[in-house]
């Protein structure tokens, strides 16, 4: 299969070895390749032993949050009255970001074995794989290697010859960014309007039809199988203290070789950029990075020199998020970016609360008015604020994801911001009061 | 439960442990501003209104989800939560068409009352507002999506409150807005609860809008005049005409709940057909006016000549207690004759006397809200009881109460039944002993049963109950306003006030069958409808009426009556609940039924005493058992008390078939209701209003 991108020497590659091999995404190609190894370990020890290996392995929620998924799988009760399940979010959105797409691409089978050490360890029965809408031929994809999984016996009943039982679906969503915040996915997997619902309960206690849910990111449910195989330690040593680890990191932007490279937790930023990258495109020199895909606060230049981790990243003031990494070189206008931005983010906004319905308009329809050429002085300061306004007010993240980069870019590049109204010919440079 | 400690703005209060702090603050004297949030309903967080600040948290919480928990320190007035609220109100406000002077919600809409209190005053948004235009969902709902905050509360009263489910969200972002579930269009009980509860002017009903502005109209609350739930409606009125019914401050029986019959069908009362003179025959045999002098005089005459046994009276279920109990006095007494009836629609008498003996097994309405089960038997009670069949939702809703059905055809209530058992009428009670097992597991139960339970079968059933071992109550059904107050006043062949027996007389078939009937008197009913005749050829018939019915059209005599919305008294509802009349407004040329009955009293030369509404319920009071020892003061404001029917000593009255419910759904009750515009202009829409 055609590579997305080129591999780099540097990588470190746990979940994506498997990518580039003839066939990747059949069965056959994956038990020559260590498949479904993990899942027979996992159904030889206990669900506690399995939860305690993840634990030890200090893998980290992949989808943004960066929640440690051992203890978010020790959330879903031992024993329920109601089924339990387990939910793959596979709706990947957030601008920058494209790994999930090529474990699904590539590599199924792995996400399957993911889900089936899920259902172990918490004793689910059933799951469902949410993929957005747009991703509609990773769905021929997933379903095929369902089917095959079927019929080699890693689902259904009696799997791998035990009584162990899993039943796994695809379930596609519509096209709703809003989808991928864990509560709107439940409830537009139930069939309703996706808008997230009141936490808690969380979904390890009331998730999907009210029941306990185990809920992960494709790439954490991928990262699983691996775990297994080379034990929670092993696995954690890859990467940094309260990260283990490897992760996908999207690169893209203005470098000279954008793409997917799996590197350990910890990975220096620069030499992500410089070395697997290529550095910055066209011999200029780079301006700014966004490391974790639209909704992480930009870093400027001088402040990329970290090692990609969470807590390193948000030390500097933005999130590791989703590992889609934006590389802006020296021409990039950051009056635009953040306009392009908030366009996503108003595009995207549910409209269930009212800071960022509401706020994300006025933010894109200033922006508009600040890149168009028509900005006030005011308005800077305005834009500022409104985000600012928006910041943990909002019902979900949503809002606050399109708060942080608007800060950050109007805090960082204010000069470029009164460039604009400067071009301004009727400018006015104070607020008149009419209070 | 347990209590914990909780400091709110510096003070120390005690509060249930896990109660919703939004609560715990109002009941200690401290608004959290909200707007979704809204007491019964499910919670939304959406409007970020009620954000607090809590000790220890990161952030800012939201006080309508937040249970309150020991030791939990809360700020509603810090400046960080002030500026919150302030910016929420900007963001609100920044899309929003700000077209107060114009709004019918002006003046008593939430978002302004916030914005005076919390706002900030000024406006930073210059860009150019969402707009997109005004909806009509409704021949009454118009919708408006700028003015939306989208709160969501008409999305849920509709959904959990009517169990309708007619509303909806649609689009996304900025876009979004509330639609019907139909698309562009509502098909649903048009019961108008979405415009009340909307905090804002985003819908507003089509009788009303653009009428006037709250604070020119006087509010007078009384009771609605149509079902027989007693539901209290808040009359808005401006210069002599009703503008408006709701029940905004949620008083009465019925909180804030009215059906489209409460809210809208008022009209009648502006009815262009409606008779505001007195009309005689004239010789050629044609009705035509004559003044109020000439024709009391000629009926006052008429009457005495025609006074005696063959003398035939029937009266209403919609006129007062005061009017029904003076009018079977005068028939009894003045007029000599015990033929007195009146549209019997429910088996009271056989409920009332089946249980001899006991007390207190009698429902009232907020017993249906409060009871572990319910059994409903052959009615469909969201169609024709709106208020019960609401109380029965809020119970299930609130407290998981059981609801067993046993009714001919699909009703609502089984969309939220244990058990719902499909059987024709007459079998009724073969269904509700397929119930037996389940009923007699239940800690308590009410029956509510319609009028395919009378006679025998009333007997059968509360032999049902009272062999189920557990605490049983009943209600049975009747169609109208005041149907109880009619048969609790002893408008009745044999059965005088309270039940008491008299010398029997005609039933109502009777009278309409018996060819030597000298004279009928109707006092506001139709006995005629529908195509029936009177036997006696020669009978000379007075009608009182709003308007010229099928009965007016063969009268002698027709005198304008003045509608429930325009007088005082009392009424009594289906579970015995006494409430207070307050008169709205006045119609020029009628009079009330009382006023008639004591003008005909004077012609005739009879001394009825003082005629008054208080003066006669003053009698009412002192002589009709279950209506003595009422606690008057909380009538006299508004109030519901229930009466306490004899029991025992009650013989059985009724002849079976007799009693017969017109059957009629959301949108009719009886004459009245085809005189409002509104509820035929709801009616005439094409589709399947309710289904």
């Amino acid at each position: 299969m055609k590579l997305f991108n080129e591999p780099s020497p540097l990588e470190t590659k746990i979940i994506s070895f498997r990518f580039g091999l003839e066939n990747s995404a059949s069965i056959d190609t994956y038990l020559a390749h260590d498949g479904y190894k993990a899942l027979r370990k996992a159904l030889e020890i206990t669900p506690d032993d399995i939860v305690n290996e993840v634990k030890t392995s200090n893998l980290r929620g992949r989808g943004g949050a960066g929640f440690p998924t051992g203890l978010k799988w020790s959330f879903v009760p031992r024993v329920s009255e109601k089924p339990k399940y387990i939910v793959v979010n596979a709706d990947e959105s957030e601008p920058g970001t494209c790994k999930d797409r090529l474990l699904i691409q590539n590599d199924p089978h792995q996400l399957i074995e993911g889900c089936l050490i899920g259902a172990l360890a918490v004793g689910a029965k059933k799951g469902w794989i949410y993929i957005r809408g747009e991703y509609n031929y990773l769905i021929h994809i997933m379903d095929k290697a369902i089917a095959e999984a079927y019929k080699n016996g890693y689902l259904g009943k009696n799997i791998c010859g035990t009584d162990f039982e899993f039943d796994l679906y695809t379930h596609t969503g519509a096209g709703a960014y809003e989808c991928g915040e864990e509560s709107a996915l439940l409830e537009s997997l139930e069939g309703k309007r996706g808008v997230p619902r009141i936490r808690p309960p969380f979904p390890a206690i009331s998730g999907a039809f009210q029941s306990p849910t185990l809920l992960n990111n494709v790439e954490t449910f991928s990262s699983v199988p691996a775990i297994l195989r080379m034990g929670g330690q092993a696995y954690a040593d890859l990467g940094v203290p309260r990260s283990g680890g490897t992760r996908l990191v999207c690169m893209s932007g203005h470098v000279n070789k954008p793409g997917v490279y799996e590197v350990p937790l910890g990975f220096p930023m620069m030499k992500f950029v410089n070395e697997i990258g290529g550095g910055v495109w066209n011999g200029r020199a780079l301006k700014a990075i966004i490391p974790g895909g639209s909704s992480s606060p930009l870093l400027k230049a001088e402040e990329c020199d970290i090692p990609m981790d969470y807590d390193a990243i948000a030390k500097a003031g933005s999130m590791l998020g989703s590992g889609g990494l934006m590389v802006m070189d020296e021409t990039t206008d950051m009056v635009k970016v953040a306009l392009r931005i908030m366009r996503f983010y108003q595009h995207e906004s549910c409209g269930w609360c009212i800071p960022c319905r509401e706020g994300t308009t006025w933010l894109k329809k200033m922006l508009q008015r600040v890149a168009d050429g028509h900005g006030q002085t005011r308005d800077i300061d305005l834009i500022g604020d409104l985000a600012q306004n928006m910041m943990g007010r909002t019902f979900c993240p949503l809002g606050d994801a399109a708060a942080m980069p608007t800060i950050a870019i109007v805090k960082k590049y204010r000069n470029e911001f009164e460039e604009y109204v400067a071009r301004n010919p009727f400018a006015s440079p104070e607020l008149v009061s009419i209070a | 439960m347990a209590l914990v400690n909780v400091t709110i703005n510096g003070v120390q209060v005690q509060a249930e442990n896990g109660a919703l702090l939004i609560e715990v603050a109002k009941q200690n004297g401290i608004e959290i501003p909200a707007f979704c949030y809204y007491e019964g309903m499910s919670l939304q967080a959406a409007c970020r209104m009620c954000l607090v600040e809590v000790e220890k948290a990161p952030k800012l919480m939201t006080g309508c989800t937040l249970p309150v928990a020991e030791g939990m320190v809360v700020r509603t007035e810090s400046e960080p939560v002030v500026k919150a609220r302030k910016t929420t109100l900007e963001f609100l406000l920044s899309n929003h068409p700000l077209d107060c002077p114009v709004c019918d919600k002006g003046g008593e809409c939430e978002l302004q009352d916030m914005t005076f209190k919390y706002g900030v005053g000024e406006s930073r948004f210059t860009e150019i507002k969402q707009h997109v235009p005004e909806k009509q969902w409704s021949p009454v709902v118009f919708y408006d999506a700028p003015r939306c905050i989208l709160c969501y509360r008409c999305v849920r009263v509709c959904d959990e409150g009517m169990g309708v489910g007619a509303l909806g969200v649609s689009y996304r972002g900025v876009n979004a807005e509330i639609i019907p579930s139909n698309g562009d269009h509502l098909e649903c009980d048009e019961c108008g609860s979405c415009i009340d509860i909307c905090p804002v002017g985003s819908l507003t009903s089509g009788t009303y809008r653009y009428k006037t502005r709250p604070w020119e109209m006087e509010h007078v609350g009384t009771i609605c005049t149509h079902c027989s739930n007693g539901c209290k409606t808040t009359l808005g009125v401006r210069n002599n005409e009703i503008i408006r019914g709701n029940n905004r401050d949620k008083s009465g029986i019925n909180g804030e709940f009215l059906c489209v019959k409460g809210r809208y069908a008022f009209d009648f009362t502006q009815h262009p057909e409606r008779l505001q003179t007195p009309l005689i025959r004239n010789a050629a045999g044609e009705l035509e006016e004559a003044s109020w002098s000439r024709a009391l005089k000629l009926v006052a005459e008429k009457f005495k000549a025609l006074a005696g046994p063959d003398f035939g009276v029937i009266g209403s279920t919609r006129t007062t207690n005061e009017e029904n109990y003076l009018l079977q006095k005068f028939a009894r007494t003045a007029l000599g004759t015990s033929s007195i009836d009146h549209h019997r629609t429910g088996d009271v008498v056989t409920l009332v006397d089946s249980l001899s003996g006991k007390t207190g097994q009698l429902a009232i309405a907020e017993d249906l809200y409060t009871t572990k089960a319910v059994l409903v038997v052959a009615s469909d009670l969201s169609q024709q009881q709106p208020l019960l069949a609401n109380k029965i939702r809020a119970n299930f809703r609130h407290h998981k109460s059981a609801v067993y059905t046993v009714t001919p055809g699909p009703v609502r209530e089984d969309k939220i039944a244990r058990k719902a058992i499909r059987i024709p009428e007459v079998d009724s009670l073969a269904g509700v002993e397929q119930l037996r097992e389940s009923l007699s597991k239940e800690a308590e139960l009410v029956i509510l049963f319609g009028d395919a339970i009378q006679g025998d079968k009333v007997r059968q059933l509360v032999a049902f109950g009272e062999s189920l071992g557990i605490p049983v109550k009943y209600i049975a059904l009747v169609d109208y306003a005041n149907s109880r107050g009619a048969l609790d006043m002893g408008v009745l062949p044999d059965l005088g006030p309270g039940y008491h027996a008299t010398a029997p007389g005609r039933s109502l078939q009777q009278m309409l069958d018996d060819p030597d009937l000298s004279a009928l008197w109707v006092v506001g009913a139709n006995p005629l409808k529908g195509g029936k005749s009177l036997a006696s050829p020669g009978a000379f018939v007075v009608v009182q009426d709003l308007f010229l019915t099928e009965t007016a059209q063969r009268a002698d005599v027709v005198l304008p009556a003045a509608s429930a919305y325009e007088k005082n008294g009392t009424v009594t509802n289906v579970c015995g609940q006494v409430q207070r009349l307050k008169k709205g407004i006045e119609t020029v040329g009628s009079k009330t039924d009382l006023a008639i009955i004591g003008l005909l009293a004077r012609g005739m030369g009879v001394n009825l005493g003082k005629v008054d509404a208080d003066a006669i319920f003053a009698e009412i009071a002192a002589k009709v058992p279950g209506y003595n020892q009422l606690p008057m003061p909380v009538i006299l404001t508004g109030g519901a008390v229930q009466t306490h029917p004899v029991n025992g000593g009650v013989p059985p009255s009724s002849v079976p078939g007799i009693i017969a419910s017109a059957r009629d759904t959301l949108f009719t009750t009886g004459s009245l209701t085809r005189y409002s515009k509104i509820l035929n202009e709801v009616l005439e829409k094409p589709g399947a209003l309710y289904s």
